[in-house]
């Protein structure tokens, strides 16, 4: 039996400010990973990624981070995950202020 | 200083012109990401964690104050305010938008300053020691040396595509300041018997993943050698290094497989071939390049309102105690503006405070500005008289904290705040060591005493060779620290020796604090600093200290 699947959001830099993104159901790209969909399967996961890829002209360097359902929506897992979701922490800048 | 000529001049332009080319074509989707990134890091533009990230060369740290004005123009036209000051002498901007870059290239190129080679492959930034020039023990000034070096590794045909990133450090110095035994190569002047000036070459040192104290390859180089030699050096390398294994590539490993005796065989003999070639234009530019470097006319005038301030103002006093070292001329000071205010972070200036400190050089410091690897700003030549009035602006301007070479001067890299290769944050710990010990009220008591600080083990933050170190590691996901104790940056380099057990994110601070305090334990007075009591009582009462009161804790 392979491992269960951690589930996973879809993430990248935008191309012309080079903010964090990450991409939704419906094909955006949000800077608000509480939009973005949660992949819960493998599978579904690989296609998604290939979507994103495809757009090289909006986003760089897109790749699957593992997150978690959260009341409002994805959250993520790791520390650096969490750092991306809110900029850094010795300004108020980024998206703790902006989002 | 060096002033650009029409060739400098002229390829610094058509570089930016490329470029605005290249991110159009990026935008209109013309080149891919693949195509353009090696294209955007020759021009020294990062993608980061949270936004693109531009770095600036400050050839051998060094500015004058129109260039200070124009960087403090980009901060705040075109970024958050703020540049950070890093430990390669150079300036980065956290928040540039891919458009805007050709634009700041162009306001850059406008002063004289450019991108390129901050990034990639190549021969980065030479770097220098940040007193040159001033320095009383100083043999020569290594900045003319160091242009020229910039001149020849610029666009270089034979080294754009070396095994890995070169770096180079000179310092005309006995005393080292500039870490030369950490880098690829590393200059340091000295004499020979005949009392000729020429360099001491080191080669193969560099911190990160394999830290190596850099080995002298070349006792005595004279002078006119210089170029040839180097060039010999990078050229023996190019053809050996790995290229195979990104960890193996620098020339530290190079140095290391083949060992001292074959890489030196091997650069003998590839210098032999070289040398006639230089036919003494290098030197003819040397001597150019010099005459651009003269000292500044001093001035004698009476010091006594140096005096006067010391005894009136404890403030002033304590400032003058940490912040100047010794300057070569009669009634001169170095004046280091500390860029650590307990609390804020390392390295970092806002356009307010480098518009004050280009105006302070202009009026008072004849018109020079040097960045130091340890991520402060000097004035290099002030006269004592000055001091007071040069005291009172920078206070207005936040930046007079009297803290230069102290516990809470932490070189701290940008780390998982804004590094997108960091396993942990560095800045926030840097932070929070500051600010306890200026609680403590402690410092001054400890002394001298280094700490740096990386965000992962590419060791920006030289944490190896701190008198403490800190390596921020990614440890089951968590931040966890590293604590190296007794580490050395100067002429006789050491790398510190690992205490233990890392510490999280919570306990660091804690940690760092019972160093010290056994540290002030175990001292036979306070003459003896930090470095020479462990020096003298090794790892064990600070191993002690750090994990023994842990266990009692558990056990009760
Ligand atoms: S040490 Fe690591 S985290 Fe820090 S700046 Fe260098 S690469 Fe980034």
């Amino acid at each position: 039996m392979s491992r269960r699947f951690t589930p996973k959001v879809i993430t990248a830099n935008a191309l012309l400010e080079g903010d964090v993104v990450w991409q939704t159901a419906d094909d955006r790209w949000t800077r608000d990973i509480r939009e973005a969909e949660l992949i819960e399967d493998e599978a579904h996961a690989d296609i998604r990624l290939l979507d994103a890829s495809a757009q090289r002209n909006v986003v760089v360097g897109v790749y699957l981070a593992d997150a978690k359902a959260g009341a409002e929506g994805p959250e993520p897992v790791h520390f650096r995950e969490a750092f991306r979701t809110r900029g850094p922490s010795n300004y108020a800048h980024g998206k703790q202020v902006e989002v | 200083m060096y002033k650009y000529n029409d060739f400098d001049e002229a390829f610094v332009r058509e570089r930016v012109e490329q470029f605005r080319g290249q991110v159009a074509r990026r935008i209109d989707g013309s080149l891919t990401e693949d195509e353009f990134r090696p294209l955007r890091l020759m021009n020294g533009l990062y993608l980061q964690l949270h936004a693109y990230m531009l770095r600036v060369a400050i050839p051998y740290g060094t500015l004058n104050p129109s260039q200070m004005r124009q960087l403090a123009y980009i901060a705040e036209r075109w970024d958050k305010g703020y540049g950070h000051f890093t430990t390669r002498q150079n300036i980065q901007y956290n928040w540039p938008k891919l458009e805007d870059v050709p634009d700041i290239l162009s306001a850059l190129a406008d002063v004289e300053m450019h991108a390129i080679q901050t990034s990639g492959n190549t021969i980065r930034n030479v770097t220098a020691d940040h007193f040159a020039g001033a320095a009383a023990d100083e043999i020569e000034d290594p900045r003319p040396v160091a242009e020229l070096l910039r001149q020849w590794s610029t666009d270089h045909p034979e080294f754009q595509f070396l095994p890995r990133k070169f770096k180079i450090a000179v310092t005309g110095s006995p005393n080292d300041r500039a870490v030369t035994r950490a880098h690829d190569i590393g200059l340091r002047m000295v004499r020979n018997d005949a009392g000729e000036p020429g360099f001491e070459v080191i080669v193969g040192g560099g911190l990160g993943r394999t830290p190596m104290v850099g080995k002298v390859i070349r006792g005595f180089l004279p002078k006119a050698d210089l170029l040839p030699y180097v060039e010999a050096v990078v050229s023996v390398w190019n053809l050996l290094g790995r290229r195979d294994n990104k960890y193996k590539a620098r020339i530290k490993i190079t140095v290391h497989e083949h060992g001292l005796e074959e890489i030196q065989r091997l650069v003998e003999d590839r210098f032999a071939e070289l040398r006639p070639a230089f036919g003494g234009v290098d030197q003819d530019l040397l001597t150019q390049i010099e005459a651009q470097f003269a000292q500044p006319h001093y001035v004698a005038k009476s010091t006594a309102a140096f005096d006067a301030a010391r005894a009136a103002n404890p403030a002033f006093r304590s400032w003058s105690d940490t912040n100047l070292a010794q300057h070569r001329t009669d009634g001169y000071a170095i004046v280091t503006v500390s860029i650590k205010k307990h609390g804020a972070t390392p390295g970092d200036a806002t356009a307010d405070q480098m518009r004050v400190m280009a105006d302070l050089a202009e009026t008072y410091g004849h018109g020079e500005l040097r960045i130091s690897h340890e991520q402060n700003v000097i004035l290099p030549h002030v006269h004592k008289s000055d001091l007071p009035a040069v005291y009172q602006a920078l206070r207005a301007a936040d930046l007079a904290t009297a803290n230069v070479g102290l516990i809470s001067d932490i070189i701290a890299c940008p780390g998982m705040d804004y590094c997108a290769l960091a396993t942990a944050r560095s800045i926030p710990v840097a932070q929070e060591i500051a600010t306890r010990f200026d609680e403590l009220k402690l410092e001054h008591e400890v002394g001298p005493l280094k700490i740096k600080i990386s965000g992962c083990i590419n060791a920006c933050g030289h944490h190896h060779v701190g008198h403490i170190g800190i390596l921020g590691l990614d440890r089951a996901g968590v931040e966890n620290y590293q604590i190296t104790l007794g580490g050395d940056g100067t002429e006789d380099m050491v790398v510190g020796d690992k205490t233990g057990p890392g510490f999280a994110y919570d306990e660091i601070t804690g940690a760092v604090e019972r160093i010290v305090l056994a540290y002030l334990e175990v001292r036979t007075s306070a003459e003896e600093t930090f470095l020479q009591a462990y020096r003298r009582v090794g790892i064990g009462p600070f191993k002690a200290a750090l994990y023994e009161q842990g266990e009692e804790a558990d056990a009760a």
